[in-house]
């Protein structure tokens, strides 16, 4: 029994994670239907700043120096990679994405020189309470309630605030919403902004966890992210955290199946499995409008 | 008020509009009528900002605007409503007002009671989302979230399209109303019979190129006019 729930909180805390990336993917797809394949890079190189920031700076200035430095990172991303090709077919925002993702990770290679960096403890995250009489590590119980928080405080900003509104607007209609006055490259840059800063947050909470910090580490969750936000509909914040709670739960379910079964090892491909079959039944996801066609 | 001058434009790799010149003056109501595919359209997006010219130049109160973006073009009080209405179908209808009048920094709450006394609908239905409207309303509702800029030069493109003989009327009526209420208004109309008579001035338009000036009424019984647009 004490397992059982140490396995669900930790499934629960590691789809949380997934989660606070999922919404980047999902907010920029719904914004300029563009996959960010250099999402999950940033990421990644938030991270990098998390080790290289708090071997002089303490904890309290890091972290907020993370979320700062990796959001000026995506916002410059954003421009230089990906404003110039907005007339341009989406497939080449796509190779434009891939190649960021390519740069990143060898930039990261480079300044690491490839080895993987180890991240700090921080000691209110890392340390352990005990829950229904299991140790748990505090990040895995903050994990939840803080995307819980953080996806309130989105809905809120998209809902009721003016730039929500014009983000709603922009993701419909681009042309309109030059008509109303909106400055679209704002509206785009603003996604990017909340997109990086919730990256950088999961990147804390996820190497908090994960503790080691490669050039390609950023791959595979950035991947599931991928997955959980196709999964819960591309383009719907709610179905992204969804998607990517379920996700969390079940790769960490299966890793804790009976060593004798030896399953454990296919968590990953099971993540893909389930993308393949939601995908051949509902097409547009959990939570995913249906493609309308202009007329 | 409004100055087009020689303006050549391409538009999808041909050029749409072959060197036009015409003016909008304070107060009036132009038209541009036309054919599918005689650059009205490319016309009035090129004054919005959303194409660049190739040449010529666009002259509002006085101040060069050629090639702006399109923010700072609404921003000097010219605005259009698009083709097709291009209602926010997901924004509600409150919400669709409120974008419209998304580059003011005051309090809109006066000009949402005056669009809402122009189109009583849009108040009854204020909280729906735009895409649940029919037609007509849409194009009410198109009307006033223009409106909410508080636009010196109301553009209207096609404003009939698509709607009922009944409720074309009505948007014609609103239209003067508007225009009556100190909005200037350049308007483009394959509805030349309407438009025509609603207009000041209107300018006929055929592959690019103005080939008939006129006020509105005389143009209606004009010989070319009747036989190539009225049908009569």
């Amino acid at each position: 029994m004490e397992y059982i729930i140490s396995v669900l909180l930790s499934g629960i805390s590691v789809g949380g994670q997934y989660a606070l990336i999922a919404i980047g993917y999902t907010m920029v797809y719904g914004i300029l239907r563009l996959i960010n394949f250099a999402h999950g890079d940033v990421f990644m190189v938030a991270g990098l700043i998390g080790i290289y920031l708090s071997a002089t700076l303490p904890l309290y200035i890091t972290i907020p120096l993370v979320i700062i430095m990796t959001v000026i990172l995506a916002f410059v991303i954003e421009r230089v990679a990906y404003k110039p090709l907005r007339s341009a077919p989406r497939m080449s925002v796509m190779i434009s994405a891939i190649g960021v993702s390519y740069l990143l990770q060898n930039v990261a290679t480079y300044v690491t020189g490839g080895q993987p960096m180890t991240y700090p403890t921080i000691p209110g995250l890392s340390a352990t309470v005990n829950i229904a009489g299991t140790p748990t590590k505090w990040v895995v119980i903050l994990t939840p309630i803080l995307v819980i928080i953080l996806v309130i405080l989105l809905t809120q900003l998209i809902n009721h605030t003016k730039v929500g509104m014009a983000m709603r607007a922009v993701s419909k209609d681009f042309e309109t919403s030059q008509l109303m006055g909106i400055k679209i490259n704002r509206v785009i840059s603003a996604t990017f902004i909340i997109g990086s800063a919730l990256a950088a947050i999961g990147s804390i909470l996820y190497f908090t966890n994960y503790t080691a910090v490669t050039p390609t580490i950023g791959a595979l969750p950035g991947l599931k992210a991928f997955v959980a936000a196709v999964f819960g509909g591309i383009g719907s914040i709610p179905g992204a955290v969804i998607g990517a709670f379920i996700i969390g739960i079940c790769e960490t379910i299966i890793k804790a199946l009976p060593s004798a079964w030896d399953v454990s090892v296919f968590s990953d491909a099971f993540t893909f499995a389930l993308l393949i079959i939601i995908l051949v039944f509902k097409p547009t996801g959990l939570f995913g409008e249906k493609a309308t066609d202009k007329v | 008020m409004l100055k087009i001058n020689d303006l050549k434009v391409n538009y999808g790799g041909i050029e749409a509009v072959k060197g036009i010149s015409f003016e909008v003056n304070e107060g009036s109501i132009v038209t541009l009528i036309g054919a599918n595919g005689a650059g009205k359209s490319t016309t009035l997006r090129t004054i919005a900002g959303l194409v660049k010219p190739r040449s010529g130049s666009v002259e509002f109160l006085g101040e060069d605007i050629t090639g702006m973006a399109p923010n700072d073009i609404v921003a000097r009080g010219i605005t259009l409503v698009p083709e097709g209405r291009k209602i926010f179908a997901d924004l509600t209808v409150l919400e669709n007002l409120k974008i419209g009048a998304y580059m003011r920094k005051d309090n809109l709450n006066d000009d949402i009671e005056w669009v809402y006394s122009l189109f009583p609908r849009l108040k009854e239905r204020s909280w729906q989302a735009g895409g649940t409207l029919s037609g007509g309303e849409q194009q009410m509702l198109a009307v006033g979230r223009a409106l909410m800029s508080r636009p010196k030069v109301l553009m209207m493109d096609e404003p009939s399209l698509g709607l009922a003989p009944l409720i074309v009327r009505d948007i014609f009526t609103i239209i003067k109303e508007i225009n009556k209420q100190g909005v200037t208004v350049l308007l483009i109309e394959q509805n030349a019979n309407m438009a025509l008579k609603t207009a000041d001035t209107g300018y006929v338009l055929e592959t690019g190129r103005i080939t008939l000036t006129g006020a509105g009424e005389e143009l209606l019984s004009n010989e070319a006019v009747k036989a190539a647009y009225l049908g009569t």
